[in-house]
């Protein structure tokens, strides 16, 4: 259970998220939708609590990030934009790692490691150094990480970023099985992906949100019946900003 | 506590894993015996405590090596992005920062422990005082320690490694240069007293000769353990104020 209050970012005079609120409920993938700078990384690192929110809060599974962060952090599997990874590391050296960060131990370490391994198809490299693998891998990696706990509430940022089609299909596959217990906030600008893995949809231009709703609900909204038109109705292009 | 051992070990094993560790470990031992022989006269002199032959020439290559070791702490974590899944583990920022020097303090105990045949070659040639050896090698360590704590602050300010180890050793090399005996003649002769007093007191050589001569005053320690727990709170602030 993802619960986001009024949260709120600046930095100086400008607003990268403007009193965002919303849940993600469990059983629930919410596509986070939105044109680059909209805000989608900024939130996620707040829930996360990479950053600080300049106001709001936001709870997970009931722990304020603010106020309880540790509890709420032990919650959350998080899976950064770029995939940052340990290079020096091997596949299971690094997830090895983060199972002792996640307090596992004896059996349900090797075990954590093992399913991970399974779950995101990296058992050819699990001994190869990070620095030496491909992208698609790396984020595979990455996302390995992220599940390793099994953790109530999956933060994605952009998972299907730089993956081949194939992969693309066992990720989206893969969002919507864990999707039918966990709350996952995932966020992508492949609009495809929402009618394919998410239950409902949020757009948020400049900070903001601009629409909410089921995938279906998205679609009446807009005069042409496509996603598409819809987003680029509500959000702002890039030049527009910079001749405005 | 467990998290600070978890973060020493990852550590660990990137300083093992590549050469970093063991370069400058073995140009240490190199350098520092090749002057114990050369420049330190240590057979001519018969200097058996090795105060002038050997310890002396530790903080020269101290203020070069000891950011070597300690630049990629902080630095790499941030180009390489790692410092956001840091970031959103369940873990204290604390156990991170200690973790990460003891990680790189170990380096050099290792590195120090690894002279010992010059100890075993002095007690097998002459009959030193092994307790002045003992308190000099402390003070050699311990202006390591110092360097270390200096470079990993200067590590947290900037993601740039080559940055980092040019502002540390600029740091390292000023301490060094500033209670040097021959600087600190020069300044007398000016009779600039208050200068005098406040550059022997701020630089290293004051407090280490007193160690390497069998010395223990508290005033020693208090400005070795004051500078490390500074700039490893200093290191705190900064990455906290990254994060806000």
């Amino acid at each position: 259970m993802i619960e986001v209050e009024n949260l709120t970012k600046h930095f100086g005079p400008k607003y990268a998220v403007n009193d965002l609120s919303f849940t993600v409920k469990p059983g629930e993938v919410l596509g986070f939708l939105g044109p680059n700078g909209a805000g989608k990384s900024t939130t996620m690192r707040m829930i996360t609590g990479f950053i600080t929110p300049s106001s709001g809060d936001a709870k997970v599974c009931g722990h304020s990030i603010i106020d309880q962060p540790f509890l709420a952090k032990d919650k959350i599997g998080y899976l950064p934009e770029s995939a940052p990874l340990y290079n020096d590391m091997t596949v299971v050296g690094f997830l090895k790692f983060c199972a002792d960060v996640r307090n596992l131990t004896g059996l349900a370490k090797k075990e954590a490691v093992e399913r991970a391994i399974d779950t995101c198809f990296l058992s050819s490299v699990a001994h190869q150094s990070i620095d030496t693998l491909s992208k698609g891998y790396r984020h595979r990696t990455c996302l390995a990480q992220a599940l390793l706990h099994d953790p109530e509430v999956l933060i994605l940022d952009e998972p299907t970023d730089g993956l081949d089609p194939n992969q693309k299909h066992e990720v989206r596959q893969l969002i919507k099985r864990l999707g039918a217990t966990k709350s996952i906030l995932f966020s992508t600008h492949i609009l495809e992906e929402v009618d394919a893995s998410c239950t409902r949809a949020v757009i948020v231009d400049r900070g903001k949100i601009v629409a909410d709703g089921t995938p279906e609900e998205l679609k009446k909204q807009s005069s042409t019946g496509s996603l598409h038109d819809l987003f680029r109705q509500l959000t702002t292009l890039d030049t527009a900003h910079a001749s405005a | 506590m467990k998290h600070i051992w978890t973060i020493l070990k990852r550590e660990l094993v990137s300083y093992f894993t590549q050469p970093t560790a063991y370069a400058i470990i073995l140009i240490f031992l190199l350098i520092s015996l090749t002057f114990n022989f050369t420049f330190g006269s240590f057979i001519l002199a018969g200097d058996a405590n090795l105060e002038w032959s050997f310890l002396f020439w530790h903080p020269w290559l101290y203020m070069l090596l000891a950011p070597a070791v300690g630049m990629r702490l902080w630095s790499d974590e941030q180009r390489n992005g790692t410092l956001e899944l840091l970031g959103t583990f369940p873990i204290p920022p604390w156990s991170t920062i200690l973790g990460k020097y003891l990680a790189a303090a170990l380096v050099w105990l290792i590195a120090l422990v690894l002279t010992f045949p010059i100890i075993i070659t002095v007690n097998y040639l002459g009959e030193p005082d092994n307790g002045r050896i003992f308190s000099g090698y402390l003070g050699s360590y311990l202006t390591c320690c110092v360097f270390l704590a200096i470079t990993m602050l200067v590590s947290a300010c900037t993601r740039d490694q080559v940055v980092c180890l040019i502002v540390s050793v600029a740091i390292c090399t000023l301490m060094v240069l500033c209670g040097y005996e021959a600087f600190i003649r020069e300044l007398a002769r000016f009779r600039f007293d208050f200068l005098v007093e406040a550059l022997t007191a701020l630089g290293v050589w004051d407090h280490f000769r007193s160690l390497t001569r069998g010395l223990f005053r508290y005033q020693d320690m208090v400005w070795f353990f004051s500078i490390i727990f500074t700039c490893l709170f200093g290191t705190s602030a900064i990455l906290s104020a990254k994060r806000a």
